[in-house]
């Protein structure tokens, strides 16, 4: 029955999906090089959209992955149905921007995104990128369960 | 140094010619000033010619003098115009013999903001010079004074990354093959198959511009229709690199807005079109938020002899003051020369805040780049996915890894070698962060990812250890033997 298709945003998203012992590791990296964890969930994929909803604050100060690992969990707890990615932030002065970023959570199906071609002159094409599910309001998507 | 010459037989100002040494340009006693700018020099000097005379010529010839002496120098303040040689060091070992001279310039020789400039003096007529056998500039220390003059890259590796969404591993990218021929169609069709199969970026060829069999404004239609179907099938923002490389300014400009007005987050320039053109072009693309790709066409006619030339050290170093976003570098292990000591230095040299000296990565000074924006330094020719442990580790993760024939030539099909390539590059760089010794134990890295993924297997079946291994021509002069590339 699906016709969907994977949005492969984020590092690993070609690879089959991490375990929690492979998230747990990927984010003591993080915290072995300095960087905070942060947690973040939407259910507008769009891949221009940048502002993904907070899971709290980036964890600034933690040493053991397994806490970042557990705020996962709870966030995949509390939001199944949407995507939930993993940012590392490395503040360093000339960086202060994500070190790495994963997604960990994903809707159970991804109807993924419409095309929208506007024909205007001289052959040339507006193209607009819509996600299916973003024509329901937020909290209505992917099945609607939460 | 004002009245007679060095041996004081000889009235300094008398008209006729006398040594460039006892003009000035020689200076062993003098201390650079933290605003000079300088050159490290490698000079060849003809049987018999003092090579500290050769080094003050050199001096001489990139600033004030001329061939004989005239009075009208004796109309300005001089001595700050004179370039200063301070230093020559012979090179170990070399024969015919060579020297390193270290020669130091005013800022006040150099308008602000131009590279142009800069080499008119500094490689302007010097090359030529009877007395050398050969000259090769090696290295400059750019002033943080004069540094601060140029834009430098209109985005820069931070925003870039933060522009199209991907952090954490090196980008991907192909040249579309064949180089020549593909129809604008066609074209097209390639773009969109190494996009949607997991690249992140396709590239026009530097040498494809608007040829009869292929115009560019068709060629651009095609393109973003591609960009924009892959898009659509991955959820992730995708680029081809249109190349609006012209005849003229005016052309530039005109492929450049519409490349614009079709939505692509880059456009590509070839180094044959100049320094000023260069210059412009990221002018305009910071204006526009657009991503300017350069390609170093032509560069190794001047780069490549270890005697003779500019050293692509250099070549990288104005390309990051006039600012372009992507900058080819080399591969250390692809089919194109590069030693890996001096790949080192070119990518650090582009993408470090701070470079500091380093003879065996060919680095002759300490370079602060007071935080202008780092070039994403590009790896292209002859790399494939089954080099991906020795590409990370001689590259790092900020660069695009380009895999044009690694892609396009895959058995199953361009996306299939796409698909190939993103899953090489993310299962090793999830070994890497897991802490393994993925240089080492890269060949089962991808062993074990090609497992859960045919087209990884087919990538790994076909060119297995395909490697290209020819002595560098250029390797910096610390390394005692010389190394091949693999």
């Amino acid at each position: 029955m699906t016709t969907g298709v994977r949005i492969t945003q984020g590092t690993f998203s070609y690879l089959p999906e991490l375990t929690d012992d492979e998230i747990r590791a990927q984010i003591q990296y993080g915290i072995d090089n300095g960087w905070a964890v942060a947690i973040e969930f939407t259910d507008d994929p769009h891949p221009r959209n940048v502002y993904w909803d907070m899971w709290g604050m980036p964890m600034f100060d933690i040493e053991d992955a397994a806490a970042g690992l557990l705020e996962v969990n709870r966030c995949r707890k509390a939001y199944p149905n949407r995507y939930i990615r993993v940012s590392l932030y490395n503040a360093t002065l000339t960086k202060q921007t994500v070190a790495l970023q994963f997604i960990v959570n994903r809707p159970p199906h991804e109807p993924g995104f419409r095309l929208l071609r506007q024909e205007t002159t001289d052959r040339i094409v507006r193209y607009t990128l819509e996600p299916y599910a973003a024509r329901d309001p937020h909290g209505e998507r992917y099945d609607g369960s939460d | 140094m004002a009245g007679k010459s060095g041996d004081g037989e000889r009235p300094r100002w008398l008209a006729g010619v006398i040594p460039y040494k006892e003009m000035g340009y020689w200076r062993p006693d003098y201390e650079p000033d933290d605003t000079d700018i300088i050159a490290a020099f490698r000079l060849t000097p003809q049987p018999g010619v003092d090579p500290e005379e050769a080094a003050a010529a050199i001096a001489g010839e990139s600033s004030t003098a001329t061939w004989t002496v005239v009075w009208t120098d004796r109309l300005t303040a001089y001595e700050n115009y004179q370039a200063k040689a301070y230093e020559v060091v012979p090179v170990p070992n070399s024969d015919p013999p060579q020297y390193i001279a270290s020669i130091a310039y005013k800022l006040d020789l150099f308008e602000e903001g131009s590279i142009a400039n800069l080499t008119s003096s500094i490689i302007g007529n010097v090359f030529g010079f009877k007395a050398l056998k050969a000259l090769r500039l090696e290295d400059m220390r750019i002033s943080t004074h004069y540094l601060k003059t140029f834009d430098g890259p209109p985005h820069g590796i931070i925003n870039e990354r933060e522009m199209v969404n991907k952090y954490g591993r090196p980008l991907l990218g192909a040249t579309t093959k064949p180089k020549l021929g593909l129809t604008p169609r066609n074209y097209g069709r390639v773009v969109y198959e190494a996009l949607r199969g997991g690249l992140d970026f396709v590239k026009d060829d530097e040498n494809i511009n608007s040829q009869p069999f292929n115009r560019w404004r068709e060629r651009f239609l095609y393109c973003m229709e591609a960009v924009n179907r892959a898009q659509e099938e991955t959820g992730e923002i995708k680029g081809h690199y249109l190349n609006v490389t012209a005849g003229n300014m005016e052309d530039m400009y005109e492929r450049a807005e519409f490349a614009k007005e079709l939505g692509s987050v880059i456009i590509m320039i070839d180094l044959t079109i100049g320094f000023t053109a260069m210059t412009s072009m990221s002018k305009w693309a910071r204006k526009n938020s657009m991503l300017l790709h350069l390609h170093r066409a032509g560069h190794a006619t001047y780069t490549r002899q270890k005697n003779h030339g500019v050293n692509f050290r250099v070549i990288s170093k104005w390309c990051r003051m006039l600012g372009v976003d992507h900058i080819h570098a080399g591969t250390v292990v692809g089919k194109l020369e590069g030693d890996p000591g001096a790949i080192k230095g070119y990518y650090d040299t582009l993408r470090d805040d701070f470079v500091e000296k380093d003879p065996a990565h060919g680095i002759y000074f300490d370079q602060d780049w007071v935080h202008l924006p780092g070039v994403m330094p590009v790896a292209s020719g002859g790399i494939h996915a089954g080099q991906m442990h020795q590409l990370l580790h001689y590259l790092g993760e900020d660069v695009v890894l380009q895999f044009g024939g690694g892609t396009i030539g895959h058995p199953m099909g361009i996306s299939a070698g796409a698909t190939a390539n993103r899953v090489a590059v993310e299962a090793m760089i999830q070994a890497r962060n897991e802490g393994r010794d993925y240089l080492k134990e890269g060949p089962d890295v991808l062993k074990k990812a090609a497992k859960k993924c045919k087209e990884l297997n087919a990538a790994l079946d076909t060119w297995g250890d395909i490697s290209f291994e020819f002595e560098s021509t250029d390797v910096p002069d610390v390394v005692e033997t010389p190394t091949t590339s693999g």
